[in-house]
């Protein structure tokens, strides 16, 4: 290796710093960062950025992180700006938010970088310290989103992201390699038995496989919900990160499809573009007319091959009556199974009182908190168990 | 172009006779479409609520170009095996036997004996891409929403380039690509690379001069009366909110019943009884009682002496 091995170092570091970040890079392609620099060459900042670049940055979906990791990592330090950094109070990082920059800047923070000395920004005193023993963690955990400090909220949706999400599998009928399997693979059979000259027939079998059901999110963004609803929408987006087939809806007073908008892979992008695409956020309920134009209009495109539902919301609802549970009734029945989130349900002694709640507890299969990290990780748990 | 002996449609008008011909009444759209999909050999996309005539448009195709109609339905689980081409293993082992007891078991010749077109069972859609004497096929994927997402990889192949590659024996490529119809009835979405491929159409319902074409042309016993009844009847039903809308294949259904039951004009009590051929859930029915029929009866009437 010929590059100057502090040129390798750093590379090494802004490596770690993009995995962080959310990057997927092995070691391989760390060594191969190095190789690809000392093959191209250590001339201009441009090239060394594409160099970077092209091996580093596999999905489309990575090029802003990287951006706002190469420009906040590789930046030019030139004597005055040490000086001026040293008397600024706080670290002059005054660039307009880009999607991914927040994760970025985090992730340089953590990560011990050597050959650039960082003044770390004064950190604020935290109210509660997360790195701590498994006792905090555990009431951290327990903490109600609502309370929790904008730091803290941060800190949350760094353990929703490492929530263990198992797969719901359900049988498929198609059949798949099965050594134990009941039917007998003849195309395979043949050719094994080909191979050992067609002497023996050995058989192979296939048995049917499993499948991935859909699941389909439904989602209030109503003035009642406003504390749980963005830290909902970010264990969605993580949900969808781990399984493939998830739908999520947002409702206030209108439906709102966000599916598309919530695969960008960056969260801070995806939750962006959700906002824009709803514009009833922290407004009144209509859960009913919501129901009822999923119903109408969405239900039998994404709730077909067994979906699971999940309906988030207080249930409180402007105009509950017939029409309430007639919807909830329809969308129950086309659904192989309704799981109703509730963050009412943190208050010890929840009746269901309300007129709205009433008319919807009848036509659910369950009804769960989603108020705090352990409840989201009991959620996992319980879409994970196929019934 | 090709060799068939019906020549494809000249242009948009010949292709809306051309259905036409065939009482399938289409709109200038669905011509369009139809049209560019026969010239520009792309496969057809057609989405749009059940019933409204997408499988029909296949069906009018092979007639009226007098082509071969191929047809796949499509379910969950179907693999390569039942879509495209299977082994004949039988075959294929007698044949290893009797290799073997001439002596001339030779491993390698032996595998591309029997691993070759002698043995092969042609499934639709390998059968589409073979040459036929009447020009190339009509081949429909019908449903393709209730197949499974893996069965659409079988078919970006087969859509994009008319070919399919059989690991033993190569790829197997159309002289002269069918005519692809693909539908689905939207219970999920299909994925996006396969409707890159294709020519998109979404069959919506007919308005009601056309419906009333198509009552006349599919079923001529009808009296004018009741034709024009039923359809602004039907009309007026997919105005309300009902769970499931009637399709033109239930307006049919409909009009056929009430010829059967020797009816000459719509009445109340009728409607009420005959209710289970129009709409298909349990809580539609019970949401239409007699005062809502009544009235529903009394708006479609007034439509249709407004148009005269």
């Amino acid at each position: 290796m010929n590059a100057a091995p502090a040129v390798a170092e750093n590379i090494i570091a802004f490596a770690r710093a993009l995995r962080t970040a959310g990057l997927k890079l092995g070691p391989g392609s760390v060594v191969d960062a190095v190789t690809a620099v000392d093959t191209a060459g250590f001339t201009t900042r441009e090239d060394f950025y594409w160099t970077l670049h092209a091996v580093l940055v596999k999905r489309h979906e990575d090029d802003p992180v990287f951006d706002s990791a190469f420009r906040l990592f590789w930046r030019r330090r030139d004597p005055n700006e040490a000086i001026l950094h040293e008397m600024l109070p706080i670290a002059p990082v005054a660039l307009a938010e880009k999607p991914g920059q927040r994760r970025v800047q985090e992730a340089l923070q953590e990560s011990s970088i050597k050959q650039i000395p960082r003044r770390q920004p004064p950190q604020q005193e935290l109210t509660y310290d997360m790195r701590g023993t498994a006792s905090d963690l555990e009431i951290f955990a327990r903490r109600d989103f609502a309370q929790m400090s904008a730091e803290e909220i941060r800190e949350a949706r760094r353990h929703i992201a490492k929530l263990p999400f198992a797969r719901e599998e359900m049988p498929s009928r198609r059949l798949v390699q099965n050594a134990r399997g009941r039917r007998i693979d003849f195309r395979r059979t043949l050719r094994a038995s080909l191979h050992a000259g067609g002497d023996l027939i050995d058989l192979r079998r296939r048995a049917p496989g499993n499948r991935r059901p859909p699941l389909v999110a439904l989602l209030d963004i109503s003035g009642s919900m406003s504390d749980y609803s963005r830290v909902t929408l970010h264990f969605l987006h993580a949900l969808g990160e781990a399984r493939d087939r998830i739908s999520t809806f947002l409702f206030g007073t209108r439906l709102t499809n966000v599916t598309r908008a919530l695969k960008a892979r960056d969260p801070d992008a995806a939750l962006a573009s959700c906002s824009r695409a709803a514009n009833d956020w922290s407004g009144g309920t209509w859960i009913s007319s919501s129901l009822h134009d999923f119903n109408k209009n969405w239900s039998r495109r994404v709730l077909a091959q067994g979906a699971t539902v999940l309906l988030i919301t207080d249930g409180l609802e402007r105009e509950p009556g017939e029409a309430l549970a007639r919807e909830m009734d329809r969308l129950h029945r086309s659904a192989r199974r309704l799981i109703w989130l509730n963050p009412l349900l943190r208050y010890e002694g929840f009746e269901a009182k309300a007129r709205g709640i009433r008319a919807m507890l009848p036509h659910v299969d369950e009804m769960r908190p989603v108020h705090n990290l352990e409840s989201l990780e009991e959620l996992c748990a319980s879409l994970a168990k196929l019934r | 172009m090709t060799a068939s002996k019906s020549p494809l449609p000249a242009s948009i008008d010949d292709t809306l006779a051309l259905l036409g011909a065939n009482n399938y009444v289409a709109d200038r759209a669905l011509a369009t479409v139809v049209f560019l999909a026969l010239r520009m050999q792309r496969p057809l996309f057609l989405e749009g609520e059940a019933g409204v005539g997408k499988t029909e448009v296949a069906k009018v195709l092979a007639t009226s170009l007098k082509r071969r109609l191929v047809r796949l339905q499509c379910y969950e689980g179907l693999d390569v095996a039942s879509a495209l081409y299977e082994w004949n293993y039988a075959a294929q082992m007698i044949a290893i036997r009797i290799a073997e007891a001439e002596g001339s078991a030779d491993r390698k010749r032996l595998s591309t004996d029997v691993f070759s077109e002698k043995f092969l069972v042609k499934r639709p859609l390998l059968e589409a891409l073979s040459p036929d004497p009447a020009g190339p096929p009509v081949l429909l994927v019908d449903e393709l929403d209730r197949a499974d997402e893996a069965f659409e990889a079988f078919l970006l192949e087969v859509l994009a380039d008319f070919q399919v590659t059989i690991p033993e024996l190569g790829t197997i490529r159309a002289e002269h690509p069918p005519i692809v119809i693909v539908t689905s009835n939207r219970t999920r979405e299909i994925h996006d690379a396969l409707k890159r491929r294709c020519l998109y159409h979404w069959i919506d319902y007919p308005a009601f001069a056309r419906e009333l074409a198509i009552l006349k042309a599919r079923l001529p016993g009808a009296s004018e009366k009741l034709a024009r009844e039923v359809v602004a009847f039907v009309q007026s039903l997919r105005k309300e909110d009902f769970f499931k809308s009637p399709g033109v294949a239930e307006t049919l259904d409909w009009a056929s019943a009430l010829v059967e039951l020797g009816a000459k004009s719509l009445d109340s009590s009728l409607v009420g009884d005959t209710l289970g051929v129009v709409l298909k859930y349990q809580d539609d029915i019970g949401r239409l009682d007699k005062a809502k029929i009544e009235a529903l009866l009394a708006e479609s009437r007034a439509q249709l002496k407004a148009a005269e």
